[in-house]
């Protein structure tokens, strides 16, 4: 298979005005992705399912990412002259990333058996919207209906965007990061439970065994 | 499938109601029906018996796995893998833990990845017995052939129980290895029920194969043609059975499989009666993998000794993981920010995914095909709704 | 000819029924209250605490440490430490757990705790005819409840339990014989009786295997039959 850097310069030259950008994994696994705009989102991906040395015509896994507003300290060593003596400083720079959601696709070819390789795309938090893939591989369909479900994002050009796992009438997004559960939960046995303790704001305190009981 | 199908149905009030809908009649089949395999829910729109709208509704058994597995650890999320498809929690265990090796970079010793394949082809032999038992029962089998095939994988699970403690939720598998090791008297065990069980299969074929009426039910009913397989990402052995020439297990060469010689079977047709005939080949192919790894097996660790059990925390980055469960590709997505928790931990769940091309199977077929279309997908709902 | 794969099939099912009478491999259900099928030693249902001696308050190993309550997957262990110290088994002062539950209608059987305790305290029980008459209380298992002594868990893991009391007895001498070196050097220093011995096979170290009082050691002799 071909290099990702192989790879974004073919798209950009087949695609033109694509912005790709290589996003580097430091795991051990060592899966980098290619961060894909959103404008030529379908463009790129039809590109990558029918360029006859790629052949991705595979997606196996489609799913969502919630990044919170993140502040990422960054420490650079320099030599400062302090009082005429020369001295290493670190000099800590700080740099703030807006939240964002994120569609991550896990693409493999079967015509080829090779990859993976995984495209991602971003939209802000508020009013999140990313064209849809599924037009280019039905296999989106329902992993797609799951993310608008969990995370909120709009697939623009989805055949049938609707809730799938959560009811029609739920109004949150539950996988999102921020998101908090509603108190009213359902009575546990357990009296040492904090979550108990709301509960019982919820619900009447159980009659005891002896009160049951028939006199 | 057609835009147009989808929006009307969508119009229709999401209410359990049988109404006439001009010559149409919309039926709901579920969630409590035996055949649905769990709490499933299909709303089909009939034109006398023939299936001409079918929408799945997904849900009932939501609870939200994927977030319990980022409140809980690395670790702690492994018992709760067991509960996605909790009929092959070995196969669960396996492809959770081989996602955090991923991410961590971790070795895992050479016993522990043969008793891993020995397990895993196990958790296929009793997962596809039991589904032909299941399907056979949707067809109107009533009972007898599903009794002699849970006869045969309550001595599998007899196994797994005396290996891991429990029958179904395994909960066996460690990064860096197996959590205990298996004794001789295990193995031994482990291969008697191996060397008995082409006895049970050819019974088993005897049964059912050649049967008239199995046949009429199976054969043309709910094609899938290869293109439309590999678009919507179906995986395992209804890709196979399309003629689609894709194992994991060659593949992505995870595990030991490379040392073993086994072969991938495929359908012509990509009809039920393919797909049933697809798991009864690939439990062949298991029993002799699970001979090949008997005669390969060496004492020695199962546990890789540098792996933490507890405050586990990968290196920042990400990994995705994925091997052949028996009901496909069973894929593990996780990210790490360097804590204790999985940043994101996603579920690539193969029986939610192979239910995309439902209505395009569906269309067309009688009613009573449905039953028997939905089961030769083989799906578990704690799987499908996570 | 049409019907030839139903005859076969029907062959086989009589071939079942009449084996259902002669073969063993056919027939393998029991006549459950009645028989019952031997249960195997790895076999794992709800957590138990082990006890040594005859008393569960005297004996209990559990040091009320909250490594098991942090661990565990779905949060169902509450412990509250207990403010005095009592001698464990050996006879060095340890916490006890004032309260120790357990929800077992939260608990999922997963081990982890067992896994994940250093002290040897928390194991796995077989019982698993559970079922009360009362619908809400009984499920919260109290420390009274939850402590079973080591004949017990004897009886029920023998290999794992020999094993376990073969560890506890390899790390006591070892802090025995420790101990007796610091005596004969007479420089010894009261920081070296405080250091870790590692026990075989557990990561952590057990401060139980710390000889500071007493020389017996009653929970890692063999049990005495009752």
């Amino acid at each position: 298979m071909e290099t990702l850097e192989q790879i974004k310069k073919r798209i950009e030259a087949a695609v033109p005005g694509a912005k790709i950008d290589i996003v580097n994994n430091g795991s051990p696994s060592a899966q980098h992705s290619l961060k894909i705009d959103n404008e030529h989102a379908r463009d790129v991906a039809r590109f990558l399912r029918d360029d006859p040395a790629l052949r991705f015509d595979f997606c196996s896994n489609v799913t969502g990412v919630d990044w919170l507003d993140r502040v990422i300290k960054k420490t650079v060593k320099t030599k400062q002259v302090v009082d005429g003596v020369e001295k290493d400083v670190d000099l800590t720079s700080e740099e703030k990333i807006p939240g964002y959601l994120e569609a991550v696709y896990h693409l493999f070819s079967i015509a080829h058996k090779h990859g993976p390789v995984i495209i991602r795309m971003q939209t802000g938090r508020a009013n999140a919207q990313l064209s849809s893939l599924t037009p280019i591989w039905r296999s989106a369909e329902l992993q797609e209906r799951e993310i608008f479900d969990l995370y909120g994002i709009k697939f623009e050009g989805h055949p049938d965007l609707r809730r799938i796992l959560m009811w029609d009438e739920f109004e949150d997004f539950p996988m999102r990061k921020d998101y908090r559960p509603p108190d009213d939960f359902e009575w546990e046995p357990t009296p040492h439970d904090d979550v108990l303790e709301r509960a019982k704001q919820h619900y009447p305190a159980r009659p005891t065994e002896t009160e049951l009981k028939p006199s | 499938m057609s835009a147009t199908s989808s929006q009307e149905l969508e119009q229709a009030p999401p209410r359990m109601s049988s109404r006439l809908e001009g010559e149409l009649m919309e039926v709901s089949l579920g969630p409590q029906h035996p055949s649905t395999h769990g709490v499933f829910r299909m709303n089909v729109a009939l034109e006398g018996e023939i299936v001409r709208k079918l929408k799945p509704v997904f849900g009932y058994l939501h609870r939200n796995h994927e977030q319990i597995g980022e409140s809980a650890g690395y670790l702690q999320a492994m018992p709760y893998t067991d509960r996605l498809d909790y009929f092959c929690s070995m196969t669960n265990n396996w492809a959770y833990a081989l996602s955090v090796e991923k991410l961590a970079g971790i070795e895992v010793p050479e016993r522990a990845e043969y008793l891993r394949i020995i397990l895993a082809e196990l958790t296929r032999l009793q997962n596809h017995t039991s589904l032909l038992g299941f399907l056979l029962s949707d067809m109107g089998a009533w009972g007898t052939p599903l009794m002699y095939a849970f006869r045969e994988r309550e001595k599998i699970l007899d196994l797994f129980e005396s290996l891991s403690g429990a029958r179904m939720m395994c909960d066996y598998m460690r990064f860096g290895g197996c959590r205990v090791d298996a004794n001789d008297d295990w193995i031994a065990g482990a291969k008697k029920i191996v060397d008995l069980f082409p006895k049970f299969l050819d019974e088993f074929e005897d049964l059912i194969l050649q049967n008239e009426i199995v046949i009429a039910r199976t054969q043309h009913v709910g094609k899938l043609s290869p293109e439309l397989a590999i678009s919507a990402g179906i995986t395992g052995p209804m890709l196979r059975a399309s003629g689609v020439n894709y194992d994991i297990r060659k593949i992505d060469k995870y595990g030991f499989y490379p040392r073993f010689k086994f072969r991938v079977p495929l359908g012509d047709h990509g009809d039920t009666y393919d797909r049933l005939m697809m798991r009864a080949l690939e439990m062949r192919e298991s029993l002799s993998i699970l001979q090949q790894a008997f005669a390969q097996i060496q004492p020695g660790p199962v546990m890789n000794p540098k792996v933490k059990i507890r405050a586990f925390k990968p290196p920042v980055g990400e990994a995705y993981g994925r091997i052949e469960a028996p009901k496909g590709e069973l894929g593990f997505y996780l990210i790490s920010d360097g804590s204790a928790n999985p940043y994101r931990y996603r579920v690539r769940p193969p029986s939610f995914i192979n239910l995309t091309i439902l209505e395009d199977m569906c269309l067309g077929h009688t009613v009573a095909d449905v039953m028997v279309i939905l089961g030769s997908i083989d799906i578990v709902m704690g799987e499908v709704d996570r | 000819m049409i019907g030839a794969g139903i005859a076969k099939g029907m062959a086989v099912t009589l071939r079942n029924f009449v084996g259902s009478y002669l073969e063993e491999d056919r027939l393998t259900t029991v006549q459950y209250p009645e028989e019952r099928n031997p249960l195997p030693e790895n076999y794992r249902n709800f957590p138990i605490l082990i006890f040594d001696g005859n008393d569960p308050h005297a004996g209990l190993r559990c040091v009320a440490c909250k490594i098991c309550e942090k661990e565990c997957p779905p949060q169902c262990i509450y412990i509250t430490k207990s403010e005095d110290k009592k001698p464990d088994y050996m006879g060095k002062p340890q916490f006890y757990p004032a309260v120790f539950d357990i929800d077992i209608s939260v608990c999922m059987s997963c081990q982890i705790c067992v896994e994940v305790c250093p002290f040897e305290a928390i194991k796995m029980d077989k019982e698993f005819e559970l079922s009360k008459r009362e619908r809400f209380n009984a499920l919260l298992e109290r420390k009274e409840q939850l402590a079973k002594s080591n004949e017990y868990y004897h009886h029920i893991h023998p290999v794992e339990a020999a094993q376990v009391d073969k560890n506890l007895a390899e790390a006591a001498a070892a802090a025995e014989a420790k101990k007796k070196a610091a005596a004969a050097a007479t420089t010894a220093k009261a920081s070296s009786v405080g250091d870790a011995v590692s026990v075989p096979g557990k990561p952590a170290a057990s401060p139980t295997a710390q000889s500071l009082g007493s020389t017996s050691s009653p929970g890692v002799s063999p049990p005495a039959a009752n």
